[in-house]
């Protein structure tokens, strides 16, 4: 096979998931590189689940086949199980650890899976990172730079053939300049993050 | 704006959406046209996005662009301009060609002056859709050439290209794409931009004129017009052949996102086939796909739903006398079902080839997953009208119900959505079900959809005096394919201003004689308002005018006023859960003890469950900005 990186995107609407699948692709064509990002846009215009692929180098398509994501990355636990199927034993999992508690359970129709079983099924598929990515935004100044942690973090386990400057800099390219800092602190959080497993 | 960039060579990142825009910016383009439907949305919104832009600045915009009332109006008015010789784009989503193929069937047999690009958006798998037919089938059927992009940058130069192609034929062609093109970003090096007409002239003729003996003559012109159709089919750069390994004789024919698949499946598993891509896909270069079947004993056809592709190739190998084996859809290989991925398509060409499938069969987790089905946003004054229609008669009521946000009225707690069809179908329904029993019928619909297609259907509510509520939703928007205005805004799709149409008066007009105008946020006078249209013996109209919340709440902010967010008491609650277990908002939520609170994150400060509070429980806490 040809060289291809598959990233799986995961997460619940609003939490900037599309966002950062776009600043990949962007970041991929500044690098010269042949990329596809996919997005799915569902019905609501809030809360649901979302998963957007990104696929770079030597690919004609932007779907991620069964099995074949070298990196799932994932703003929330259960969303990150939600799509395993992509995952094989070589994938590196990075997961936030804050759940999005989902209408169907806060109203007491469905339940949340209990956390700890949550890590644990997914030690079962990969290489697992769990980020503690709410504090770390908090921690750069806001909790909506959490998915520039997820990248910082993305950035931190040596499978993007995109240099970590080049993605760095397109996600302060497409944000206003008053948040700037705040993006660059919240890059480097995730990255150091990583850096400790 | 990137998408306005004039550095031909250049590769942006586009959506396979934008892509189709800025293709059309770069043949020209004098007037677009839509209503809006996802995954279609965005081509229209980028125009407008860069109408608005220019607006803003005082700038004429170099096109028009309309967000029409409803399709087939859409597919008119670009028709008309492009009669009087100006490029036209006309996108909707496959759906929509079903409402404009009264007008696109004639149009075919007059035929199109200035190019006219026809985008239809199709919905395999039904991500966002209430079926997933095949408008391939259109081209077919109106004898309309076709195109079929893979690619963003395909879809770019497909539609920059086939404006000469419409014009070189006189004729409209249409541009099919399915979800996975439209809602893709890839790579699209880019063209120069330019300059369109802005005015042509209308040169009267009497066989634009479609009466029988036109249609007539037109009819034959159109089959001559599909002869030279083919012609330029055959010598299509959309229609290529590639080679896979070391070909022998074994051949593979695809189209759309399909060939995406199939390329990267047949690399991986070191086939040695010859692939016939087909980007022009009606009519088929028909010689070229001879002298395929004639290189090849065995041929395998990828394509999403119908087999359409197949049963051509069947009936080009049946006239040529060729053994050719055919698989595809009718040897079971493929589905007529959904989309395509790779583990598709490797599964399939694993069987066929006799190799083995190099993906992984795909795990599963025996974890339950809490589902995240799509929801009213917190807020939504939706909410309110169905709570006050609930509250009004709790039982023995059908709701009849439409395409929008409406639909999501269909999940728990509400349950207040019982049949839906198509856009406007809720009225249709809401009468045919008054006729047939004897239950209290309540129909939902938005206002953009009122005044898409639900029209006809109240007046005949109205001509018959059928007995029912019809709930026209006003929330001043077309708020789930993305807030674009309509003819109930008072601004149009280049921000310019714009006559807004009152739903009440036309609803008056319609000869509705029981019209009531709510705010729902008043819940009790709303459900009083239910009450009178239920005791009403006919036609009743409750029109329920609140702002969508997300779009009040931004301008609140814009304003700079101030948004409150709710809490519970937690000593004036009794736990009687009419909040969280009848009215539903989502911001609610169990505190482990069974304590009900309401998440400050998600509360967009509608207080609504202040006033449905039976204890006074709910009150605005703080004001976040």
């Amino acid at each position: 096979m040809k060289a291809k990186t598959s990233i799986v995107l995961t997460g619940v609407g609003g939490q900037g998931v599309i966002t950062a699948a776009n600043i990949l692709g962007k970041a991929a064509v500044k690098a010269g590189l042949n990329v596809y990002v996919s997005e799915i846009h569902g019905m609501a215009q809030r809360g649901g689940t979302v998963n957007c692929t990104v696929r770079i180098g030597d690919v004609t398509g932007a779907l991620v086949a069964n099995g074949t994501a070298d990196v799932i990355i994932s703003t929330e636990p259960i969303e990150t199980l939600r799509y395993i199927k992509y995952s094989n034993k070589n994938t590196k999992i990075i997961t936030d650890i804050t759940p999005v508690i989902p209408f169907t359970v806060s109203v007491g129709m469905e339940e949340y899976p209990d956390l700890e079983k949550i890590f644990e099924e997914l030690k079962k598929y990969g290489t697992l990172y769990k980020i503690d990515a709410v504090k770390i935004a908090k921690e750069a100044g806001s909790i909506l730079t959490k998915n520039t942690v997820m990248l910082g973090a993305l950035s931190g386990i040596d499978i993007l053939p995109i240099k970590q400057e080049i993605l760095l800099e397109t996600i302060l390219e497409n944000i206003p300049e008053k948040y700037k800092e705040i993006n660059k602190k919240a890059f480097e959080g995730g990255l150091k993050a990583i850096g400790k497993h | 704006m990137e998408i306005l960039e004039d550095i031909p060579g250049r590769k942006l990142l586009l959506l396979g959406n934008e892509a189709i825009t800025r293709g059309a910016l770069e043949a020209g383009i004098d007037v677009a046209t839509t209503y809006p439907g996802t995954p279609s949305s965005e081509i229209a919104d980028t125009f407008s996005m860069i109408a608005k832009n220019a607006t803003n600045k005082n700038i004429n915009p170099s096109f028009y662009f309309e967000y029409s009332t409803n399709e087939k109006v859409a597919l008119e008015v670009a028709a008309a301009a492009s009669l009087c010789g100006l490029r036209s784009l006309t996108c909707m989503k496959h759906v929509g060609l079903n409402v404009a193929s009264d007008a696109f069937m004639t149009y075919m047999y007059i035929g199109c002056k200035g190019g006219h690009i026809i985008v239809s958006a199709d919905d395999p798998s039904c991500h966002s859709s209430q079926n997933e037919q095949d408008n391939r089938y259109y081209a077919i059927f109106a004898s309309s050439p076709m195109l079929e992009p893979s690619t963003p940058q395909e879809a770019k130069e497909m539609t920059r290209l086939g404006f000469n192609i419409s014009e070189e034929l006189k004729s409209p062609i249409l541009l099919r794409t399915t979800t996975r093109l439209n809602h893709i970003r890839g790579p699209v090096e880019i063209n120069k931009l330019k300059e369109p007409r802005h005015k042509g002239h209308f040169e009267k003729d009497p066989m634009l004129v479609t009466t029988p003996a036109v249609a007539r003559v037109r009819h034959a012109e159109l089959l001559n017009m599909l002869k030279k159709a083919q012609e330029i089919s055959e010598k299509s750069p959309f229609n290529f052949i590639i080679n896979v390994g070391k070909p022998d004789l074994w051949g593979i024919v695809t189209s759309g996102v399909s060939f995406n698949y199939v390329k990267e499946i047949a690399e991986d598993l070191r086939l040695n086939v010859r692939i016939l891509k087909l980007g022009m896909t009606h009519p088929l270069p028909k010689k070229m796909c001879e002298n395929f079947i004639k290189s090849c004993k065995n041929i395998v056809i990828v394509e999403e739903l119908e087999p359409i592709l197949e049963n051509q190739f069947k009936a080009i190998a049946h006239d040529i006398g060729s053994n050719v084996k055919i698989y595809g859809k009718s040897t079971g290989h493929f589905s007529r079902l959904y989309e395509y991925n790779t583990y598709i398509v490797a599964d399939a060409f694993s069987k066929i080839f006799n190799v083995k499938n190099p993906f992984y069969k795909p795990v599963e987790t025996k974890i339950k997953l809490p589902s995240r089905p799509p929801i009213l946003c917190p807020g939504c004054p939706h909410r309110a009208t169905y709570y006050a229609a609930k509250k009004a008669k709790p039982k023995d009521v059908v709701y009849p119900t439409d395409i929008g946000c409406y639909t999501l009225g269909r999940y728990k707690p509400l349950e207040m959505a019982d049949l839906l069809l198509c856009m406007g179908s809720n009225a249709g329904t809401a009468c045919g079900l008054a006729i047939a029993t004897d239950q209290k019928i309540i129909s939902f619909m938005g206002d953009s959809t009122f005044f898409h297609a639900a029209i006809p259907a109240i007046i005949d509510a109205a001509h018959h005096n059928h007995d029912l509520v019809i709930t026209i939703l006003d929330n001043r928007t077309t708020a789930m394919t993305g807030h674009q205005p309509h003819p109930g805004t008072d601004f149009d799709g280049m921000g310019r201003k714009a006559k807004r149409i009152l739903v009440e008066d036309v609803v008056k007009g319609c000869g509705i004689d029981h019209i009531e105008v709510v705010d729902p946020n008043k819940i009790k006078e709303t459900t009083e308002a239910f009450k009178r249209a239920l005791e009403f013996k006919g036609p009743a109209v409750i029109v329920s005018k609140s702002p969508c919340i997300l779009l009040e709440n931004r301008n609140k902010i814009k304003r700079g006023e101030d948004i409150f967010i709710y809490e519970i008491d937690q000593q004036k609650c009794k736990k009687c859960k009419i909040c969280i277990a009848q009215f539903g908002c989502p911001s609610f939520y169990y505190g482990k003890d069974g304590s009900i609170f309401i998440d400050a994150q998600q509360c967009n400060g509608c207080g609504n469950c202040a006033s449905i509070c039976p204890f006074d429980a709910i009150s605005p806490k703080e004001a976040i900005k």
